[in-house]
This record gives C-alpha cells, sequence and structure tokens, in this order.
C-alpha cells in the first residue's frame, strides 16, 4: 500500500517528464501523459477507497540534505477520501483532454500544458499526503505555482493575464497567510510534524490567532467572499479541463486544509470559530449565488457557484466545530459528514458542467449565454449529460446534491440540542438562507440550461455545433453516472466517510447494514430512501406512460408529423430575437435583491438605434480591492524614492547600514 | 398481517387522493361562482375538462426539444409520489419513511424545475417570462417553507410527515402555542403562492402579461395539458391536506379499525369544506397584486416563519 | 368584507331564464340541448377562444355578456381559455382586416382537433359594413374555414347560445 501510494506520485510527476522528453511528437506526448496520468488516477482511487474501507494510517519520511527540513508523508482517511476526490476527477480529465487539446495542438506547443497538468495533480497529491509543514508548505507552492503557468495558458490576450497575475497575487498571498499561521503552531511544539504540532497545546488567544490566520489562507484559496475576487477572473480564462480541475479539485485541497489545521492541528475547538465559520458560509453561498444569477459569461457563472458551494461545505465546517466544541460529537459527525459529502458531489458536478462548457465553446467558440440557444438539438448528449450537472447543482432529488443538503438540513435541525440560545436560532436561519441559496441556483440553472440549449439559436455559429468526440462525451457521462450513482445509494458513501470524523473528532454516525434507507440518527425517525423513489418514478411514470400514450384514440395523431409553429400570440414570424434573454429571465431577482450588485444600467439612443448596456459588478473588487491597490500602490510609490539609480548612493546606503549593525553588535 | 394491510392501505390512499384532486378543484370553483350570484359549472366538471382533453390531439411545435414532451409525465409522476407521502386518511403511511418534508420540498422543486425549462423550451416570449416569474416567486417562498418545516420538525424531533402528525394528534394542547400559530400563518401565505391562487396569481385569467403559472403551458395542448392540468390540481390538493393535517390534525386515523377510518373521511370531508370555504371568500374579496409586491408578501410569511421558529426555540424548548 | 358578504347573500343567485325574451321556455329547452350535445361530442368540457380580427369591440361586449351572472355560460360546460392551443371553438369576431389575417391564419392552425370556428356578428358572417377592400379581407370564411355563423350587429347572448348551439347539432 505504501509502496503503491509512492508508485502513484512518481507516475504523475513522470506524467509531465515524459510530456518535456516527447515534446516534438506532440500527438505521443499527449497519449502517454494522459494515459500515465488516467493510470495514477486510477490508483489513486483504489487507494483512497481501501484506505477508507480499512482505516489504516501508514507514515513514511524521506529526509533531506537540510537538517530540520525532511519531507513526512501520511495516509489517513481524511487525506485518502480528497485523494480519492481528486483521482475521480483526473480519470474524467483523462478521457476529456485528449480530444480537447486538438483544437490548441495547431497553434501553439501543449508540452507546457501537459507538464504543468502533471506537476499540478502531483502537487495536490502531495498536499493532501503531507505531514509536516515544510512538506506542506512545499507542495502548496507547488500546486499554486503549476495552476497559475495553467490559467495563463492562453496568453495572448491581456485580459487572461492580469487574470492570472490577479490569481497568483491571492495565490501567494494565501500562502503567506498559512506560513504565518503556521509559524504560531511551530512556536508552541517540538517538532514541524503534525503529530507533534497535535499534542502541542496552545495558549487561547494564540490559537485564535493561528486560526483567524488560517481561515484567511486556506478561505482565500477555497474562495470564500470577501476573498474570492480572483476565481471569476481565473476561472473562465483557464482551459475548460483546467477550470474543471481547479473548480472541482483545487478548492477542494483549500478544504482539505483547513479541515487538517482546525481538527487535526489545534486540539481544542472553540465555539466562536464554528459560529464565524458558519456566517461566512451562509453569506458566501448566498452572495455567491446572487452574483452569479446576474452574470451572462457561462463559465464566470460557473466560477461563482463554486463560491456558493464552498459557502455550503463551510455550513456544514461550521455545524461540526460549533457541535463538537459544546460537546455533541455524533452531531458533530453528521455536520462534517454533509461537509464531505458535499465536497464530493460539488467536484463531480461542478466538473461536469465546466467540461460541458468547454464542450459548447469549442464547438461555437462563444461563452456569452446571449449568443447560445437552441444547441440541444444540434449536441444532444452534451445537453443531456449538462442537465444532469444542471439538476445536481441546484439539490434536486434523486442526485447527488440533494444527499449533502438533506444532511445540512438534518443537522442544523438538531438546533435544539444546544444551550445557548443565540446559537440555537442561527443555525435554523443559517438553514432558511442555506433553502433560498438552493432554490436561487435552481433558478440560474434554469436560466443557464434554457439560454444554452433551450429556444432558438440566436447566432450564426450554433447551427454549426455537433456533438464532440465519443471520449468527452464518455468522461461527461461517467460524471453524470458518478453523481446518479451517489445520489442514490448514499448509505454506502456515507459508510464510506464515516471513518473520517471517527479520526477527527474520535465518533462517527451510527452505520447500519440497510443500504436501502439513509436514516443518520438513530433514535429519530427521519429516513430517505433515494432508490425507492427513483423506483417509484420509474414506476409510477412508466404506467402513466403506457395508460396515456399507448391508447388508441379518434384524434390523437403521431405528434410528431406536420410542422407546427410555435403559438406566440400570432405575431408574425417568430425568430430568436422573440425569446427571453438570459438577463431578461433575472431581471426579477435583480429587481428584488437591488442592493446586491453595484449595477450601471445605460441606454443611450443613436439616430433611433437604441444600445442598452448592463453592467453588474462585485461591491468588493469595487470598494475593496480596488482602493486596497490604490493605497498599496502609492505607498508602493513613495517608498520606490529610495530606488534613485545612482550607485553613489547605493554605496552610502551600505555603508550607513554596516555603521548600523556594528553599534548593534557591539 | 398488519404490515402488509397498511401497505394496500397506504397504496389506495394515494389512488384516492388523485382522484379527488380534481373535485376540490372543482369545489372551490363552484363555491366561488355561488358567491359571485350565479350559478356556475359543476363539481364534477374539472373531470369533464380533463376526459376532453386526453380525446384531443395534441401538438408539438416543430422545435421542441425531449424536455418539452417528457416534462408533462415527469411532472404528474412526482406529483402524485408527493400525494403518496401524505397522510390523507391514516396518519401513518409507510411511505412516509421513502420522503420526508424536506424531499417534499425538494420534489417540488424538481417538478417546478422542469416546468420552467419546458417553458424557455419553445423560444417564444410568455414561456420565459411565465418560467422566469415562477422561478423567483417560488425561491421567495422556499426559505420560508422550509422555516415552517422546521418549527414542526423541531417540535416533533423528526422530518418524517407520519412522526409529526402523530406527534401533534397525541399532544394536542402544542396546537395552540404561539409558534405553530404564527407558523399556519406563514404556511397559508406560502401556500397561496405555490399553487398559484389570488392574490398571487389569478387562475382563471386571460391576460398572458399576469400569468406566472398559466404562461408557462400555454403551448401545451392535449394529453400533456391535461397531465399537467391534473398535477396542478393534485399540487392545490397536497397544500390543503398538509394545512389541515399538520395543523388541525383531528380525527386523522391512527389504526386501521373500519369506524376510525370512517371518523377520518368524515373528518376530511368536513376540514376540506371548511378550508374551500374560506379560500373562496378571500378569493372574492382580494385583488391580484403587482407581481414586483409579491415578494414583499412572501417576506412577511418568512417573518411569520422566523417568529414561529424563534417563539418554539426560546420559548418553548426547556 | 362584510359589507360585500352581506349583499351577496340579499341578492342570491340571479341566474335565470330570461323573462323579458319572447322565447324564454324554448331558451330553457335550447340551454339544456346545448349541455347535452357538449356532454355527446365535447365529454362535458368545451373550450372557447375568442379572437378579435378588426371587430369594433360591439360583438366582444356582449360575448363578455355571456360570462356574467345573468347569462353564466359556465353552467352549460363552457368557458373560455387564452390560448389557441387550449380551444375547442375559436369565435372570430370583425371583419378580418389585412393586419390579423395572418394572425388569425396562424391562431387556426394552432388549434388542435376536433375544432370549430364560428364567425359572430354580420361583420364576420359577410363583412358587414366594411366588407372586402383594401382594409379588410371580409367574412372569416374568406380566411379560414368556418362551421357556422351568427348574423346580429351585435348579436345578443341568446342569440349567441343558440348558434352555438345550431354549430353542435349540426357536428
Amino acid at each position: 500500500m505504501l509502496l503503491l501510494t509512492q508508485i502513484t506520485v512518481l507516475i504523475t510527476i513522470f506524467a509531465g517528464i515524459i510530456a518535456l522528453l516527447l515534446q516534438h511528437w506532440h500527438r505521443l506526448a499527449k497519449f502517454f501523459s494522459f494515459a500515465l496520468l488516467g493510470l495514477s488516477s486510477c490508483l489513486t482511487i483504489f487507494i483512497g477507497s481501501k484506505t477508507l474501507i480499512t482505516q489504516q494510517t501508514l507514515t513514511w519520511q524521506m529526509v533531506t540534505a537540510f537538517p530540520g527540513l525532511n519531507w513526512q508523508f501520511t495516509l489517513d482517511p481524511l487525506a485518502a477520501f480528497f485523494l480519492a476526490i481528486v483521482g475521480l476527477i483526473v480519470l474524467a480529465i483523462t478521457f476529456y483532454g485528449p480530444a480537447y487539446l486538438r483544437g490548441y495542438e495547431k497553434k501553439r506547443s501543449i508540452t507546457n500544458m501537459l507538464l504543468c497538468t502533471a506537476l499540478f495533480v502531483a502537487a495536490m497529491y502531495l498536499v493532501l499526503l503531507a505531514s509536516n509543514v515544510f512538506s506542506f508548505l512545499f507542495a502548496w507552492e507547488l500546486m499554486s505555482l503549476s495552476s497559475y503557468f495553467l490559467v495563463i495558458y492562453l496568453h495572448e490576450n491581456s485580459v487572461n493575464r492580469k487574470a492570472a497575475f490577479v490569481y497568483l497575487l491571492m495565490a501567494h498571498a494565501s500562502g503567506l497567510f498559512i506560513l504565518a499561521s503556521f509559524g504560531i503552531l511551530a512556536k508552541f511544539s517540538t517538532n514541524l510534524d503534525f503529530i507533534s504540532i497535535h499534542l502541542a497545546h496552545l495558549p487561547t488567544l494564540w490559537a485564535h490567532c493561528a486560526f483567524i490566520l488560517a481561515l484567511i489562507g486556506f478561505g482565500m484559496k477555497a474562495g470564500i467572499i470577501p476573498l474570492h475576487v480572483w476565481l471569476p477572473r481565473a476561472h473562465p480564462v483557464a482551459p475548460s479541463h483546467i477550470s474543471a480541475l481547479m473548480s472541482g479539485v483545487m478548492l477542494k485541497i483549500a478544504i482539505y486544509g483547513l479541515l487538517r489545521f482546525v481538527f487535526s492541528l489545534l486540539g481544542t475547538l472553540y465555539w466562536q470559530w464554528g459560529v464565524t465559520i458558519l456566517i461566512i458560509g451562509t453569506v458566501s453561498a448566498l452572495l455567491g449565488v446572487l452574483y452569479a444569477l446576474m452574470q451572462h459569461d457561462l463559465k464566470k457563472l460557473l466560477a461563482y457557484h463554486s463560491i456558493e458551494n464552498i459557502g455550503i461545505i463551510f455550513i456544514g465546517i461550521g455545524l461540526a466545530i460549533i457541535f463538537m466544541s459544546t460537546n455533541h460529537p455524533v452531531l458533530a459527525a453528521l455536520g462534517l459528514v454533509a461537509a464531505l459529502y458535499h465536497c464530493l458531489n460539488h467536484a463531480l458536478f461542478k466538473s461536469l458542467l465546466f467540461l460541458g462548457a468547454g464542450v459548447i465553446q469549442h464547438q461555437i467558440h462563444e461563452q456569452d449565454l446571449e449568443k447560445m440557444g437552441g444547441l440541444i438539438h444540434k449536441m444532444p448528449h452534451t445537453a443531456l449529460f449538462f442537465l444532469i450537472g444542471c439538476i445536481s447543482i441546484s439539490a434536486l432529488p434523486p442526485f447527488n446534491g440533494f444527499v449533502s443538503e438533506w444532511l445540512t438540513y438534518q443537522t442544523t435541525l438538531q438546533a435544539p440540542m444546544l444551550s445557548s440560545g443565540i446559537l440555537r436560532t442561527l443555525l435554523p436561519i443559517s438553514a432558511a438562507l442555506l433553502a433560498l441559496t438552493s432554490a436561487l441556483a435552481a433558478t440560474c440553472f434554469v436560466k443557464a440550461y434554457g439560454a444554452i440549449f433551450l429556444g432558438r439559436p440566436k447566432t450564426r455559429q450554433v447551427r454549426h455545433a455537433k456533438d464532440p468526440t465519443f471520449s468527452m462525451v464518455a468522461a461527461m457521462g461517467f460524471l453524470s453516472l458518478m453523481c446518479l450513482v451517489f445520489g442514490i445509494f448514499p448509505v454506502f458513501t456515507i459508510n464510506l466517510i464515516n471513518s473520517i470524523p471517527q479520526q477527527l473528532l474520535g465518533t462517527g454516525l451510527i452505520t447500519t447494514k440497510n443500504w436501502l434507507w439513509l436514516m443518520p440518527l438513530t433514535g429519530n425517525t427521519t429516513t430517505y430512501a433515494p432508490l425507492l423513489l427513483c423506483f417509484g418514478v420509474l414506476t409510477i411514470g412508466g404506467v402513466v406512460f403506457w395508460l396515456v400514450s399507448c391508447r388508441p384514440s379518434n384524434y390523437a395523431k403521431k405528434i410528431k408529423d406536420a410542422g407546427y409553429i410555435p403559438w406566440g400570440c400570432g405575431f408574425g414570424k417568430i425568430g430568436a430575437t422573440t425569446q427571453y434573454t438570459a438577463s431578461a429571465f433575472a431581471m426579477p431577482i435583480r429587481r428584488v435583491f437591488k442592493g446586491v450588485w453595484a449595477v450601471t444600467e445605460t441606454l443611450t439612443k443613436d439616430n433611433g438605434n437604441f444600445e442598452y448596456n448592463l453592467i453588474t459588478e462585485d461591491w468588493s473588487w469595487r470598494y475593496f480591492y480596488e482602493k486596497l491597490e490604490k493605497y498599496l500602490t502609492f505607498i508602493a510609490r513613495k517608498i520606490a524614492y529610495i530606488q534613485s539609480g545612482n550607485v553613489r548612493i547605493y554605496l552610502a546606503y551600505m555603508f550607513f547600514t554596516l555603521l548600523l549593525l556594528l553599534w548593534l553588535v557591539i | 398481517m398488519v404490515g402488509y394491510m397498511i401497505w394496500v392501505f397506504a397504496l389506495l390512499q394515494t389512488i384516492l387522493f388523485v382522484a379527488a384532486a380534481p373535485l376540490l378543484s372543482g369545489l372551490v370553483k363552484w363555491l366561488k361562482c355561488r358567491l359571485q350570484n350565479r350559478r356556475g359549472s359543476s363539481i364534477l366538471q374539472p373531470y369533464r375538462s380533463l376526459k376532453k382533453l386526453f380525446k384531443k390531439e395534441t401538438i408539438v411545435a416543430n422545435n421542441a426539444s425531449f424536455i418539452f414532451h417528457f416534462t408533462p409525465y415527469l411532472i404528474f409522476t412526482i406529483t402524485i409520489l408527493i400525494s403518496a407521502t401524505i397522510p390523507l386518511i391514516i396518519a401513518n403511511s409507510p411511505f412516509t419513511y421513502i420522503a420526508d418534508i424536506i424531499v417534499l420540498i425538494g420534489l417540488f422543486a424538481l417538478a417546478r424545475f422542469f416546468l420552467a425549462l419546458s417553458g424557455l423550451d419553445i423560444g417564444t416570449a410568455f414561456g420565459g417570462m411565465g418560467s422566469s416569474r415562477e422561478m423567483m416567486l417560488s425561491s421567495l417562498a422556499e426559505p420560508a417553507l422550509l422555516l415552517a418545516f422546521f418549527t414542526l420538525a423541531m417540535n416533533a424531533e423528526s422530518t418524517n410527515l407520519s412522526t409529526i402528525i402523530q406527534h401533534f394528534i397525541t399532544t394536542k394542547h402544542l396546537l395552540f402555542s404561539p409558534s405553530l400559530i404564527f407558523t399556519a400563518l406563514g404556511f397559508v401565505i406560502i401556500a397561496v403562492a405555490e399553487t398559484g391562487r389570488i392574490p398571487i396569481d389569478n387562475p382563471d385569467t386571460h391576460l398572458e402579461l399576469t400569468m406566472i403559472h398559466e404562461a408557462m403551458i400555454l403551448e401545451y395542448s392535449g394529453h400533456h395539458l391535461a397531465l399537467i392540468e391534473w398535477a396542478s390540481q393534485i399540487k392545490f390538493m397536497i397544500y390543503c391536506v398538509l394545512f389541515v393535517d399538520l395543523f388541525f390534525p383531528f380525527g386523522l386515523a391512527t389504526s386501521l379499525t373500519l369506524n376510525v377510518i370512517g371518523i377520518s373521511c368524515l373528518a376530511l370531508l368536513a376540514k376540506l369544506f371548511f378550508l374551500s370555504f374560506t379560500l373562496s371568500i378571500a378569493e372574492i374579496n382580494l385583488a391580484k397584486i403587482r407581481l414586483f409586491r409579491a415578494p414583499y408578501l412572501l417576506s412577511f410569511a418568512f417573518l411569520l416563519c422566523l417568529l414561529g421558529v424563534l417563539n418554539h426555540i426560546i420559548l418553548e424548548v426547556r | 368584507m362584510l359589507k360585500t358578504l352581506t349583499k351577496i347573500f340579499k341578492v342570491g343567485i340571479v341566474t335565470e331564464p330570461l323573462f323579458s325574451d319572447k322565447t324564454s321556455t324554448e331558451f330553457e329547452k335550447t340551454g339544456s340541448i346545448c349541455k347535452k350535445l357538449i356532454a355527446t361530442k365535447f365529454s362535458g368540457s368545451f373550450a372557447i377562444r375568442q379572437i378579435d380580427a378588426g371587430s369594433c369591440n360591439g360583438c366582444e361586449l356582449e360575448i363578455h355578456a355571456l360570462n356574467n351572472p345573468f347569462y353564466s355560460i359556465e353552467r352549460f360546460g363552457i368557458h373560455f381559455v387564452a390560448s389557441p392551443r387550449h380551444a375547442d371553438l375559436l369565435l372570430v369576431t370583425g371583419p378580418v382586416s389585412r393586419h390579423m389575417q395572418a394572425a388569425l391564419i396562424t391562431a387556426y392552425e394552432a388549434t388542435p382537433n376536433p375544432k370549430l370556428v364560428i364567425a359572430v356578428g354580420d361583420c364576420g358572417a359577410c363583412g358587414g359594413e366594411f366588407g372586402c377592400s383594401y382594409a379588410s379581407c371580409g367574412a372569416v370564411s374568406n380566411v379560414i374555414p368556418v362551421n357556422g355563423i351568427i348574423s346580429g350587429c351585435p348579436p345578443t347572448p341568446t342569440e349567441l347560445l343558440r348558434g352555438i348551439i345550431n354549430i353542435l347539432t349540426k357536428k
């Protein structure tokens, strides 16, 4: 098992090296690189699931030349679960990638892309396996850097360069915060590995400081509001399978980091931390979905939805911390299971949606929702799988998104167990806001799906779209199937996840052998049987269909023959302009939630032609980040006065520094 | 023997639910006509409409996709499934263990999702308008509905509908607690919004610009339309039965003896008649409000449900 | 609200056969015949979509009167619908103006079978005062196939109902 893990990481790194070696024969490089990535992902899924079933923990160490800086890796259930998630998504990417990259092969070299993808995946594996501060931070930096190079792959466009720069800046800022928080932990522990840090005792104030720094650091990487501004800039400009990897997997690595830090490294939990995380999660979820509703760039919409789902995961984590710190470990386990299940679900359906967006972009070279339409007739398979992704992300039964939301609601329902009145009121309010979020997410995806696939084509290039190659469709099909499977068999999944609360909190949920009924808390009659629900839908649907459609009737002709035009109240020819656009669909929500966005709406008349412009922006970018940038530039410019360019002044600096140091030492 | 009987009874209950739904809509319409000083259609008129629609030709536009074809069946099936999980006559229906009240909200959301998509499918302006308005109003109604269900679930310590109802049957005094009164008021407003009655949406309107639910189904004809209309009648009955079951559960059968079931049927008829009468009086006295005033009404419902939850948590839990 | 309720209960049900009409007994009989015809031919529910193809709205007022508490056409199982997709009968008023010609044809084609068309009023029957000109197509039968006409300018609600019954008997 140990050897297998090491081999997996090495294979992944080798996948990158082989891309370098075979750079002149790019088809071969692509084939081997993706094949090795696929092999490593299969191994990862195997290792992950085996560790979750057997609940064993493995550790190994590699000594380097530097004293005190050795590499230490641990494979425990928490790491194994996230490894399995990474493996699943990388497996889908393996099928999707080669056909997708064919579009880029003619104009630019893909060696860089293949190398950095392999390094990115390897870095993610290393972050998950790392068990001392040095390896963790090294792998974290490698992950940020390799993903930067992936984001900036299409560097000709200046928008892409700016977006990648913001991403790099924030990734490094988050790295610094994490470093600072690890620094606080290192101060109080004997050694730098996670086990000794776990055993160290931190005074309360320092624990709060470390927690806040870690929350900012990991939260910036995960994309909570207001630290999210890099997400909607970086995810749209990256190639689609990289967006899928970043959105589906890298954000989960940040969640893993936070979980590891809070539950494993900081020994005692405080309920204030839980409340902070809960509030941040609720706000991120709600604002994320509201920002997403106003987007008409498909990938930006999906990026904002990632923010929303990270908010939902944070709600689960917050609940777990609240219940754990008030001595209800079983309920904390329920909250943690809900959060982890949502990690898995989000990885699956968000990757599916990004892969679908990539297919659309490839076929019609458009990202704007207002320029698509009617694609369901041109690419029926993509439309079907994208529909499954939309249903899953809107948390509708019987798919997987619903199960994790159901578990989160069940956790918040246990609020009366808490003794503090404030906490008891906070939990149902956050549950209500979570319900608002998921209803708005459904609205957003009706809008997105309707604008892309339904209705009539709005531009000419839609007419040339068709279903992509089998491998890309198969990748999306695989992820859709996983969405369905994890929605219908939740008990099986929860039995697997259960080892993680066992490890982190000391107890797990009481699992049953009954695979049909999901009953998270014994002594409570709350159950949910998604397989029976699915079975009921199919049976009743079949009976209804047979009774209604297959009976002969006087006037029931075969529906397909005549060329019936839609009924649009008799207004002449129905074209693409009479249908509802995506912005029009979201207009009622914009009026209801007016204060959330910075909206600039202009209507100019120019010789009888009207031009209507609607720009919705993030408040935090305009009023926080731009101001911050202005002040920092101002301060930097002031400091730049010391850089005069004159050699004599620099010599004078050196002389006076030397005098100062001599005076200090002597 | 009892275990087997209860499943058969639950199945019969579902069939009764589906068969009686048009009757309830017909009853409300008949009462409204009487209160408008005229002799209107008979109570059985919805059955006749459905029968005629099943016999009519079904026209589908040439640019419809599989979603248009498949939505009526899906909506009808989901509504039947939801009605299976509602205890109509017996309080302890085994189907409630498959789907609890949160799954109920999820299933309604799934039906609405597909109906909205089918409205957008054809590419006319009305469908998009109906979808957009329906999704906006239901997004605002959902948090209130969840909070209402939370109050009930926290009272009964379970989200299973049978458990909740049996808890209220055994502890009757709880029904007069302030949290339940607030929740009941909030639930009434939400039910009006979700079933599309006045003052949110006028079910008899012919003006497309004032339609919310109707606008999405302007394109459907024949048996598709019959299925969707029947599904909306079943949805109306689901909300009525939920209201009488959760807040006035007197008389629901807790065992399978014949006289208890008889009392339960009579009680159900009386409760539904009284509810229809109240609804008809409300509908003839109120007017449909402007679309963008509906969010205020729904936020008021949210506030009422929130007050219910806070009352329960602060005053009633030891 | 109390005032409304007391008024409702004081006024009572006003739907009655019309005394002022000379053929009132015939109306009662034809009313029940209408109901029976609809029960046999349309399973007891008859949906009408009214199309204004350029009329002066006189016929519309009379058609609208069919829905008031006095005539109350709903007791025969007839109701008005918004979309031709839901309709069994198209009640077309007015001489079809050229602007409404295409819309009328679209509405006719949008109606599923079995469908009926009635041209209401003298304008719809034969062009009335406007006739066939650069502005109007004249009779509705010049544009779409018509199953029956109801003459009158405007026809009273009783005549409208009799016209519907005639069509149903013919069919």
